[in-house]
């Protein structure tokens, strides 16, 4: 059995992680509010481009082609995967990296596969395991900014340009609520135009384009990747806040439920460590008496 | 139809501006345009440049580094990646920005590089502009 003074060694250290997993939980939900805000900011930029390209392309009597819009025969596919540069946050890293790698496999059979590793997990994961890494960012997130967003999109798109990929996927956790997330797995080049929200409402024939539709559509795809991969960036920093949040709170449960726990024992203990010295000295006293 | 003219900027950072205006100009890809009341509808590329915003009270000028922008029924929409309002660019972070583009187009390694130098050559080289302009008029 424990001695009384392990014991309330063990207290204190409970308490010391407690207050740990407190504070990280603070600190994540204030991260998380602020990444969601971004999140927001960039909705109305994103659908107004969305609708834009959406019209150009998709209606009208004339089609307009894009070389970023072609499907190829897919030979050489690239895995874009987005994890967290840190841990401790639930199974929000191991999810990604488990699709990750049954995306590889599925894909392994028909075409050529490689990896954009983004975020320190994913680096050090398919790093150590001998997966052909194309590129990797790690610690992008600690002060996320749009320039970032623009390297990976830069980099992704100018592959695919000169035929190094046939595909592009994004693999990312989307931002759900605090406590969930969506694991996507996205096709991101050839590029094909979402059904934006709101289109009843305007009709985009009547207008005069200026210089010409297929100029400006040229000009629009790049700018919409761009938002997108920012967007996915957002998402998943989002989303890691959040399940680093909700996987605190739990430590901070358990840790208090382990606290309780030991100092029922500890309790047990004092009182089992009391009654034998009373009987010790009654057995005494009686010993002495019967002399 | 609208009885003012509207102006958005909305940028992936959120609105900029949301606010009617009389008159705004902007820097199309083939020569700056204003556009004024009951303007045709319009869908435009932006080059980098200035905006120049022009109300009753106050004009304001933002410096963008291109996008988009649509006109229809008094409302103008600009979407673009950036914009800053001339007040708060910090000059000497811009001249710095301008220094640095113009030593990276010197070194010159490749093709795309020197094209993406530019590009922060003639951003930073506006956003400079933006600032002197609005420092002759006060």
């Amino acid at each position: 059995m424990a001695t009384l003074r392990e014991i309330r060694q063990r207290i204190s250290s409970v308490k010391t992680t407690q207050q740990i997993t407190k504070a990280m939980k603070m600190v994540a939900a204030a991260k998380m509010r602020r990444a969601q805000e971004n999140i927001l900011a960039i909705r109305p930029y994103a659908n107004e481009i969305n609708g834009l390209i959406h019209h150009i392309a998709e209606s009208g009597e004339d089609k307009f082609e894009n070389p970023l819009m072609q499907s190829r025969p897919v030979e050489k596919v690239l895995l874009v995967v987005v994890t967290a540069d840190r841990g401790l946050c639930g199974a929000f890293n191991s999810n990604i990296i488990r699709t990750t790698e049954s995306v590889f496999t599925k894909y392994s059979q028909n075409a050529e596969v490689e990896l954009y590793t983004i975020g320190r997990k994913a680096s050090e994961y398919f790093g150590k395991r001998a997966y052909p890494i194309y590129k990797q960012k790690a610690g992008i997130f600690h002060g996320l900014n749009f320039e970032r967003a623009l390297e990976i999109s830069r980099d992704v798109v100018s592959a695919y340009q000169s035929s190094v990929f046939d595909r592009v996927i994004f693999i990312y956790n989307e931002f759900k609520s605090a406590i969930a997330q969506n694991l996507r797995e996205e096709v991101f080049l050839p590029f094909v135009a979402e059904e934006p929200e709101n289109t009843a409402l305007r009709d985009y024939n009547e207008y005069i384009y200026e210089p010409d539709k297929q100029s400006i559509l040229n000009a629009l795809i790049p700018k919409h990747l761009n938002v997108q991969v920012w967007r996915i960036l957002l998402e998943s920093n989002a989303a890691e806040q959040g399940a680093r949040m909700t996987a605190m709170d739990n430590a901070t449960e358990n840790a208090e439920e382990i606290k309780s726990k030991l100092t029922l024992y500890y309790n047990r203990a004092r009182q089992a460590a009391i009654t034998t010295e009373i009987s010790e000295i009654v057995g005494g006293a009686e010993a002495l008496k019967e002399s | 139809m609208n009885e003012t003219l509207h102006l958005e900027i909305v940028t992936p950072f959120g609105t900029v501006l949301d606010e009617p205006v009389q008159s705004c100009m902007l820097p199309g890809e083939q020569g700056a345009f204003q556009v004024l009341k009951n303007h045709a509808s319009l869908v435009s590329n932006v080059d980098i440049g200035l905006i120049k915003v022009e109300r009753e009270s106050k004009n304001e000028l933002f410096a963008t580094s291109g996008g988009f922008c649509e006109v229809k029924d008094n409302v103008i929409r600009i979407i673009v990646e950036s914009a800053e309002k001339a007040e708060s660019i910090d000059a000497y972070r811009a001249q710095q920005a301008k220094e640095r583009a113009e030593q990276r187009l010197q070194e010159d390694k490749s093709k795309v590089d020197a094209h993406r130098a530019e590009l922060a050559l003639k951003r930073a080289v506006n956003r400079l502009k933006a600032v002197e302009v609005i420092k002759k008029d006060h």
